[in-house]
């Protein structure tokens, strides 16, 4: 019954999407990103931790495309690995604020007697600096991946929180919200339905920034020593052990660099198309 | 026993020194499936009224009854099954519809919120909903916005029909449609009025329209009830100074009627502040200084009507205005 009638609205959308060549762009690097990352096992032509101490710090060549380690480890390799615990962080801290920041801006935001409460406890949390935030808590956590993916979505959850709740601030006063309570449907059904699915844009939008934002904190993070163990590749710890090298083997801080670089920006501008496309005036534009 | 009756029904917002009086000391009743009119300009609380009546709003105070049963302390979650009994009808076809929702969901809603029907037969109710109002059943799968404002109302009337109501709140519902559109509403309003048998509580602020399909009618000022009566009592021998007011300002097109019009001067005063004794005095012709000393009760006249002034209003010249309203012949309904 809506196959038809939902899959033109999905092509439309796309094609309005990808109008701009730059978020087109972003796209493809993103997914060919992704793919790397998923296929690591079968493409990367050497193992991530393979040592070869006759091999180290050797600049790129036709062997190894963007040189080696201070320990004779392929530095292509690396990245491709370290993608999966970059992206899959990103992925998590996502994953984790969206439920989070969601649950919360909707209770605040619908819920006014819980409003000033939840605010404030956010108010607080948004005073502290980000990173410094993130340190304290993975320091008292302990280093891992997971207590990263904790600190980053404990850092995060405030600002998707404020997004939802001034959202849903909007939409509770509209008129369908009243005719919905008026025709007896439940407080749940009320949040999910209506307002939830009326939210859900600029919720959208904000995700592609907190996943961008996250790879980066991680990368910050493994950078001071207070992220990920060192043994475990991302592009955090690869930049983090390579500084010291930085004078000799610049290609050890570049590379990866570069990594978070294209990961970070496409990101960013897929999520400049989406707000664009989800804003009905600036969507006219395009 | 009245479907809805509403007794010294007051709704106050905010807090002092800032206390607006939206609705004060407002009492009718609305029979079984009677239309009751309820008009007034810009901020005379008919639409706090409406609400106040389906509790979508807490009272300040007085009492709410539908079908003898007090809902002015009820819950929101006592009241939900109650919403079966009356439903409302919004003023803005576009902002009362979920743009995210397709018409079968937001009609399907209101059978699913009372647990009225479900699959196949959930189907069914829909598409027959949907004819009732004009519709065609294979509109159940469109969005909001592939409609125009008038079959967004109808889409809008078809939920408020879905859980059979005794009663319906219809605010404003033809002020946002082109003239042309609002005929068909009203029409369509009507008919559903005599094929089911629906009570109205019909809020306007045009005088024309309320006439055209209320069978009684309530004038609203500042909050205050000014005149209750019969649309034909209303209509054509009001007897408030607002009234005439109101129905002078609205005339019916006839090249041959006077060019003088005597209206009403200045606006409506403040809600923060209304004026002492009866809320109209600041812009009546026939103001005297016993008029500020205490609120006018509502006086009874013959065969139901009521009119909250201490005046005789007859001395009033409109300049003809309302000579010319009574020599129409009254619409047929």
């Amino acid at each position: 019954m809506s196959a038809m009638t939902a899959r033109s609205p999905v092509r439309l959308f796309l094609q309005r999407l990808f109008r701009r060549k730059l978020v087109l762009v972003a796209v493809i690097i993103l997914l060919v990103i992704v793919l790397l990352a998923i296929l690591a096992p079968w493409i990367s032509p050497y193992s991530p931790t393979g040592m070869r101490v006759s091999q180290r710090l050797r600049p790129p060549s036709l062997t190894n495309w963007f040189g080696t380690d201070e320990f004779g480890r392929d530095v292509l390799t690396r990245i491709i690995y370290g993608g999966r615990a970059s992206l899959g962080i990103g992925v998590a801290v996502v994953m984790c604020t969206m439920l989070a920041g969601t649950v919360l801006g909707l209770i605040a935001g619908y819920f006014r007697a819980l409003d000033a409460v939840i605010m404030r406890l956010v108010d607080a949390m948004m005073s502290l600096p980000d990173i410094l935030l993130a340190i304290f808590l993975v320091a008292v956590l302990g280093a891992s991946a997971g207590n990263v993916v904790l600190a980053l979505s404990i850092v995060y959850t405030p600002r998707v929180t404020r997004v939802v709740r001034s959202s849903t601030l909007v939409v509770r006063e509209l008129p369908f919200v009243e005719a919905a309570r008026a025709l007896g449907v439940s407080t749940w059904r009320i949040m999910t339905m209506h307002i939830l699915l009326n939210v859900a844009s600029p919720i959208l939008v904000q995700a592609t920034f907190i996943f961008a934002y996250a790879v980066l904190a991680e990368a910050g993070l493994s950078f001071l020593g207070a992220g990920v163990p060192p043994d475990i590749p991302t592009w955090g710890t690869m930049i983090a052990a390579g500084q010291q090298y930085a004078d000799r083997a610049v290609w050890l801080v570049l590379f990866p660099g570069l990594a978070i670089v294209f990961a970070a920006l496409s990101l960013q501008l897929l999520g400049d198309g989406l707000r664009d496309m989800l804003d009905p005036k600036l969507r006219k534009a395009l | 026993m009245p479907l809805l009756e509403l007794r010294g029904v007051t709704k106050y917002f905010g807090t002092a020194p800032k206390l607006v009086h939206a609705v004060e000391d407002v009492s009718f009743t609305v029979e079984r499936g009677e239309v009751v009119g309820l008009v007034g300009e810009s901020g005379s609380g008919k639409s706090t009224l409406g609400r106040l009546a389906l509790r979508l709003l807490d009272l300040t105070s007085g009492s709410v009854r539908l079908n003898g049963e007090s809902i002015e302390h009820l819950g929101q979650r006592a009241l939900r099954p109650l919403r079966r009994n009356a439903q409302m009808v919004f003023q803005d076809p576009y902002a009362s519809l979920n743009p995210r929702l397709r018409v079968a969901s937001i009609i399907g809603e209101a059978l699913d919120a009372h647990g009225l029907a479900q699959g196949k037969a959930r189907q069914a109710r829909i598409a027959e909903l949907l004819e009732l109002v004009g519709l065609q059943a294979d509109h159940a799968d469109r969005y909001p916005h592939e409609f125009s404002g008038g079959q967004r109302q109808r889409i809008g009337i078809a939920r408020a029909l879905a859980v059979e109501p005794q009663l319906i709140i219809a605010d404003e519902p033809v002020s946002a449609l082109d003239v042309s559109v609002q005929a068909q509403i009203l029409n369509l309003l009507q008919d559903l009025r005599y094929r089911l048998g629906v009570a109205m509580l019909f809020i306007s602020h045009d005088l024309d329209v309320i006439e055209l399909i209320c069978d009684r009618i309530v004038v609203l000022y500042l909050g205050r009830v000014m005149e209750i009566g019969t649309a034909e009592q209303i209509c054509r021998n009001p007897q408030h100074p607002y009234t005439q007011a109101l129905l002078a300002a609205s005339p019916k097109p006839d090249p041959d009627r006077p060019r003088t019009r005597r209206l009403l001067q200045g606006d409506i005063p403040s809600p923060l502040s209304p004026p002492s004794g009866c809320v109209f005095r600041t812009r009546c012709p026939l103001a005297t200084a016993e008029c500020a000393g205490a609120v006018p009760p509502m006086r009874d006249l013959e065969g139901g009507h009521a009119v909250a002034c201490i005046h005789d209003s007859r001395s009033i010249d409109w300049g003809g205005m309302l000579q010319n309203r009574k020599n129409d012949r009254v619409p047929p309904c």
